[in-house]
């Protein structure tokens, strides 16, 4: 019995976070036209999430474009088709793997300096400190790191898959001999402005969910260390999770 | 804030990288020759057979892109598809007993409609039909008709054959 008592009480659990999780999302959205008046501090979080990801981001842009680009090639010219290395790579790229990469780079960079970021400030009583002092938390602290990262994650993807498909040409053209003409030409002829709209959206999706858990398991941390550690822990964790549920789920709505 | 220049130079840079990344997308990678806005005109072509043609194919005039497959629909009444074509209104002067027929880009490639311009004097207009049509060529009808020919020539052959030799018995 008391096996099912736990069950039940951890569904019960599951169910409640996702209801908090909605609700905080719901206030976040609400608030966010008086956080867009203070752009100040919108922008600095743009800079953290986003100009300071952008290494790792572009490194590892390079080099997944530069694997599709061999592994792409040994693929296609085992059945003699080496030229339409463009078009798999782009469409791979701008569909899929651009965005659910960049995604989890962004949870495992950004995501997790954030959630620590408000985590440490509820475990050093920063925010009960502010609501003293008649500043909302929510406003000053949440709201900017929220919107700075939906405005940098479909940046990030873009620029993602951009450095990739140069890592791709860099193998396919450079390295392998593919002709430079006909590898663009074809690229061009079977990608579709929607394609590129499809990654974009992905990209600001993805941007909305990871940002989203990120501020939430950092303020509703237990104000301990070892608190502070769980929350980046599970934003991490959490974040890939939702990023491939939801993959599945915007490729089924626009497909 | 201290930092806060260079904070607002390197968001910046981000962003406007992030800006020519998207538009480095949208322009260089996508197709973007062709797009249908509002200012087209829609044509019906009835064919026995579109292979494999599929909505959004090309609709191409001496290898131009003209427009697009808008809808394939199969008539129940005339036993026949009937492909609507889009072409945009730049191209307003074609010839109404032009030749509509599919080809097929390269020997594996995908489908696309190939006009080529008749001599008439009248244009085609909005809700036009196609006079003139020709079928999608099917592999498989090809090769069963070389091989039928390849059958009836051999018989033949024999025929030949077996006819002179009562003569030669004579």
């Amino acid at each position: 019995m008391s096996v099912v008592r736990d069950m039940l009480a951890s569904f019960a659990g599951f169910f409640a976070r996702v209801g908090a999780l909605t609700r905080f999302f719901l206030r976040l959205l609400w608030l966010t036209p008086s956080g867009l008046r203070r752009p100040r501090l919108v922008v600095e979080q743009v800079y953290n999430a986003g100009a300071l990801s952008l290494v790792i981001i572009m490194t590892s842009g390079l080099f997944v474009g530069m694997v599709m680009g061999l592994q792409g090639y040994d693929l296609l010219s085992r059945i003699g088709s080496e030229d339409s290395l463009g078009i798999g790579a782009a469409l791979t790229l701008l569909k899929e793997l651009g965005p659910v990469v960049t995604s989890l780079l962004f949870a495992g960079r950004a995501g997790t300096s954030i959630a620590s970021e408000i985590g440490l400030m509820r475990a050093t009583d920063q925010l009960s400190a502010m609501e003293i002092m008649a500043v909302d938390p929510m406003r000053r602290v949440v709201l900017p790191r929220f919107l700075g990262g939906v405005i940098s994650m479909p940046l990030l993807t873009a620029i993602f898959v951009a450095i990739s498909l140069y890592g791709v040409q860099l193998i396919g053209v450079q390295y392998f001999g593919i002709d430079q003409g006909q590898f663009w030409s074809e690229m061009r002829g079977a990608v579709e402005i929607e394609d590129v709209r499809e990654g974009l959206i992905k990209g600001l999706v993805f941007g909305l969910a990871c940002s989203l858990i990120a501020v939430f398991e950092g303020y509703n941390a237990e104000p301990t260390a070892e608190g502070v550690g769980r929350a980046t822990t599970r934003t991490v964790v959490v974040s890939s999770v939702a990023t491939l549920v939801l993959d599945y789920i915007v490729t089924a709505i626009l497909l | 804030m201290r930092h806060s220049r260079a904070i607002d130079v390197s968001t910046g840079l981000f962003v406007l990288l992030g800006l020519t990344a998207i538009a480095f997308l949208a322009t260089q990678i996508s197709n973007r020759e062709f797009s249908l806005g509002d200012s087209s005109y829609r044509v019906q072509a009835q064919f026995e057979n579109v292979g494999g043609l599929k909505t959004g194919a090309p609709v191409k005039m001496a290898g131009v892109t003209i427009g697009r497959v808008e809808d394939i629909v199969y008539d129940m009444k005339l036993l026949k598809a009937i492909v609507t074509l889009r072409i945009d209104r730049r191209y307003d002067e074609i010839p109404d007993d032009s030749d509509t027929s599919i080809f097929t880009a390269g020997l594996l490639g995908g489908q696309y409609i190939g006009i080529s311009p008749g001599g008439s004097e009248v244009y085609f207009k909005d809700g036009d039909q196609v006079a003139f049509v020709q079928d999608a060529i099917v592999l498989e009808n090809l090769i069963s008709k070389y091989l039928f020919n390849q059958a009836e020539k051999e018989s033949a052959a024999k025929a030949a054959e077996a006819t002179p030799q009562p003569e030669a018995q004579k």
